[in-house]
């Protein structure tokens, strides 16, 4: 059994049909934590000893957020420059965060052929998210493909109720631990996983 | 004697002690709890006081004596001038009509002019320790009532010095044998040489003040002992009195002055604070005197005589006042409340007819029938305010409950209550509107309720702490209370009430300071929010930044601090009862800023903040 912490930032989450469908009741799942980081901080002062021993108690983290300007909403950024300190997340004495798995778990207004070099946002998703990738790394962390929704402006219900049901597939998954990580780690994003996945 | 003085006082306390808390629960004000403890432990009653008569008087007038010098002290000639207008326009207006109505009408029925000049004058007195106490309990010191009603009493306390100045010119035959013995020098002068040694003491009272007085206290001060002023503060309140006394004037009088005088120098808030205490217990006693001296036997001797004195002083007197403060510009509420609060005689009275009595202007049994009027109408102001407030205003005045457009809007229906729409409140309630959450407000100034109603608020007018008022404004059904109101004592009650009454109610609280938020976590209080905290951080911030602070990391410093200083308040107050005594206000305040001060050194919240630190990062 893995504990899973959602960090999540949206500044605008009481407009946000997607999220708000993707997250209703998970904090009631075993083993499922979040952590609504804009109602927590509506002033950008983040404790950071509180996140820092949320961290520590748990295996699986996710960054959840909308895409905004092919990154995450300000807040996370500052979390993740404050939180994850030299010493403690990186650095040669900085092994807190060693071994534990992360992930993305976003939402795009844009569909996922648009992520493409020869197409409007001229990159993939997976290269705009170098960078939480590159941070993993460093904190020695095992980073993960994405889960991502894409199109939202566009999503009929019953699409979005599939999302929904893949979502909490995936928090089941990360619960229960033992994943083949390494096949895992083929996958563009891990929806595509997930719906090969018959375990 | 020690014996008898004991066991008065077992009976005066035990008196306030058994019925201020019954007519607090009543609704009626301790004012009127301490009269009636003092009618029933008085001769008429149980008689377990008074048959001593007049003695009680004069135990009980001390605290009249102390409550005068705090008013003195409390003068500052700066607050004086700007209320110049007010004071001398409504004060002599309605000194000099009262005098005159009451002076024609003792004329008419009989007595010679100096009686009635001289009785009228003491009649035209209202009561300050009366006034000032149950304008304080509801806290209209600061509506526009308020602030008149202080205007007027000021006006009176001060015309008692000429007043008494004056008495003795009417004494018929110039000269008079003192009545029975009498102690002071001064009663066998004539009354051109008293009136100038009244002069000249009152003078000489001020006099001493500047001279004596304020180094003597610097003196005291500079010994550091804490008790040592309190006993300098009693000592001065004590001898100015028997001084006065002894020359055969006011004790009340002199004292007021000398806190005239002592308003001036920089002991004024120590000196409050200090004598704070003993004026609350002995204005206490004052007032069951009062009740214990009302002399039923000659009410019941002279029944209608005492009746239509009563009636006849109070209507007089309400008719002048109701006139000075249409003058005023008073509307109607604040108007009724001005006019039956001051419609009494006061304490002075006692002071004046005594000395009539003893300058043998007006008979023994007029001066004794006189007093017992006063003591009545001083008994009946507090039903009359309660009359008022209850049956009156809510029929005649500003209305309590909002008239409703529809009847299934019955209640606000809204789901925030703002109790108290003064600077603190109304702010909240805009902030509220800008963003589309109308509140509902409980208020008890009359004209801001008009106002506020005119621009669309849905405001009940009335005493928030009555369980009728909160109801109606709907707190079975809201989901917030915002306790807003000025005087902490009040708000604390309101939330008792709230919390018993509608305990699914969110209580939001006001808090003055520290000591008001220590007051409320006692009792279980969360939310509470000091007046004193986010505002002076905000600007501390601003200073930062004016000395050169990058503005972020300003804001960061401010934001830690208010988060630190929160954390230190709820540690603090758990240890605050550990304190082997209980010390007062100005006190308190003071070892409690060191011992934050001393907090702050140890554990100081932005030395740490080492967020963003890239120096310390690549080192």
């Amino acid at each position: 059994m893995k504990n899973v912490l959602i960090l999540f930032a949206h500044p605008r989450f009481e407009k946000s049909k997607t999220n708000r469908a993707l997250l209703a009741g998970v904090d009631k799942l075993e083993g499922v934590t979040l952590n609504d980081l804009y109602e927590q901080y509506p002033d950008f002062n983040i404790d950071i000893e509180r996140e820092q021993e949320l961290l520590v108690r748990h295996d699986v983290i996710i960054w959840h957020y909308p895409l905004y300007m092919y990154s995450a909403p300000a807040l996370l950024k500052q979390w993740m420059d404050l939180v994850l300190e030299y010493g403690w997340a990186h650095g040669s004495r900085g092994n807190v965060l060693k071994d534990k798995i992360v992930l993305n778990a976003l939402t795009a207004g844009g569909a996922r052929a648009s992520y493409a070099a020869n197409q409007i946002n001229r990159f993939t998703l997976r290269e705009f998210l170098v960078p939480f990738e590159q941070t993993a790394t460093l904190c020695k962390m095992i980073y993960l493909p994405p889960f991502v929704v894409h199109g939202t402006h566009l999503l009929s219900d019953q699409q979005l109720a599939e999302y929904v049901t893949l979502f909490h597939k995936l928090l089941g998954r990360l619960a229960m631990g033992g994943l083949p990580l390494a096949s895992i780690r083929n996958y563009d994003y891990l929806n595509d996983w997930l719906l090969t996945d018959h375990g | 004697m020690n014996g008898i003085f004991l066991y008065d006082a077992l009976i005066y306390l035990t008196a306030a002690v058994v019925f201020v808390p019954i007519a607090k629960k009543l609704g009626m004000g301790s004012v009127l709890g301490y009269l009636l403890g003092g009618i029933i432990i008085g001769p008429f009653f149980l008689g377990f006081v008074g048959e001593e008569g007049k003695d009680i008087m004069h135990f009980a007038e001390f605290g009249v004596v102390i409550m005068l010098f705090l008013i003195g002290l409390e003068l500052e000639p700066a607050t004086l001038w700007r209320m110049r207008k007010l004071i001398l326009g409504t004060g002599a207006f309605q000194m000099g009509a009262t005098t005159l109505l009451c002076f024609a009408a003792l004329f008419l029925a009989g007595f010679s002019w100096q009686a009635a000049l001289a009785a009228g004058l003491a009649l035209a007195m209202s009561s300050t320790a009366i006034v000032t106490q149950t304008l304080r309990e509801k806290a209209l010191t600061k509506t526009e009532a308020g602030i008149s009603s202080f205007a007027v009493l000021l006006f009176q306390d001060i015309s008692v010095i000429p007043i008494l100045a004056l008495l003795p010119l009417l004494a018929v035959s110039g000269a008079h044998e003192p009545s029975g013995g009498d102690s002071s020098w001064m009663a066998g002068m004539t009354g051109w040489a008293q009136t100038a040694i009244l002069l000249v003491a009152a003078n000489a009272v001020v006099l001493a003040g500047r001279f004596v007085l304020v180094p003597f206290l610097r003196f005291i001060a500079r010994i550091r002992l804490r008790e040592l002023f309190t006993a300098a503060a009693l000592l001065i309140v004590i001898a100015t009195a028997d001084l006065m006394t002894l020359v055969g004037l006011s004790p009340a009088l002199g004292t007021f002055l000398a806190g005239v005088v002592l308003a001036n120098s920089e002991f004024r808030h120590e000196l409050e604070s200090d004598i704070e205490p003993f004026k609350g217990i002995l204005l206490g006693l004052f007032f069951i005197a009062v009740g214990a001296s009302i002399n039923f036997k000659l009410m019941i001797d002279n029944p209608l005589q005492i009746m239509v004195l009563v009636c006849g002083v109070i209507a007089v007197k309400s008719l002048v006042l109701y006139v000075t403060g249409k003058i005023a510009r008073l509307s109607f509420d604040q108007n009724m409340i001005f006019t039956l609060g001051l419609g009494q005689v006061g304490e002075f009275a006692f002071v004046l007819f005594a000395f009539i009595a003893q300058l043998q202007i007006l008979s023994t049994k007029w001066t004794d029938m006189m007093m017992g009027a006063t003591a009545i109408s001083m008994t009946i102001t507090p039903l009359l305010l309660l009359i008022n407030e209850r049956l009156i205003l809510p029929h005649f005045g500003t209305k309590e409950s909002v008239e409703t457009k529809s009847h299934d809007d019955i209640t606000g229906g809204n789901a925030v209550i703002i109790a108290g729409f003064g600077h603190f409140g109304s702010t909240i309630g805009r902030f509220l509107r800008a963003n589309g959450i109308t509140a509902t407000i409980l208020d008890n100034d009359s004209d801001r309720v008009e106002i506020l109603r005119k621009m669309g608020f849905t405001v009940f007018y009335g005493d928030a702490t009555r369980l009728d008022i909160l109801k109606s404004a709907g707190a079975d059904e809201a989901k917030a209370l915002i306790a807003a109101i000025d005087s902490p004592e009040i708000n604390l009650e309101l939330i008792d009430r709230v919390r018993k009454e509608f305990p699914k109610l969110e209580v939001m609280v006001r808090a003055k300071n520290r000591m008001d938020a220590y007051d409320l976590l006692d009792i279980g209080i969360e939310d509470i929010y000091r007046e004193s905290l986010d505002t002076s951080v905000r600007l501390g911030v601003d200073v930062l930044i004016k000395l050169g602070f990058r503005k972020y990391s300003a804001t960061r410093a401010g934001q830690n601090f208010i988060k630190y200083d929160e954390a230190a308040l709820r540690k603090l107050a758990a240890h605050r009862h550990d304190r082997e005594a209980y010390l007062f206000n100005t006190r308190e305040q003071i070892a409690l800023q060191e011992q934050l001060l001393a907090n702050d050194r140890e554990v100081s919240p932005n030395v740490h903040d080492d967020a963003w630190d890239g120096e310390r990062r690549e080192s």
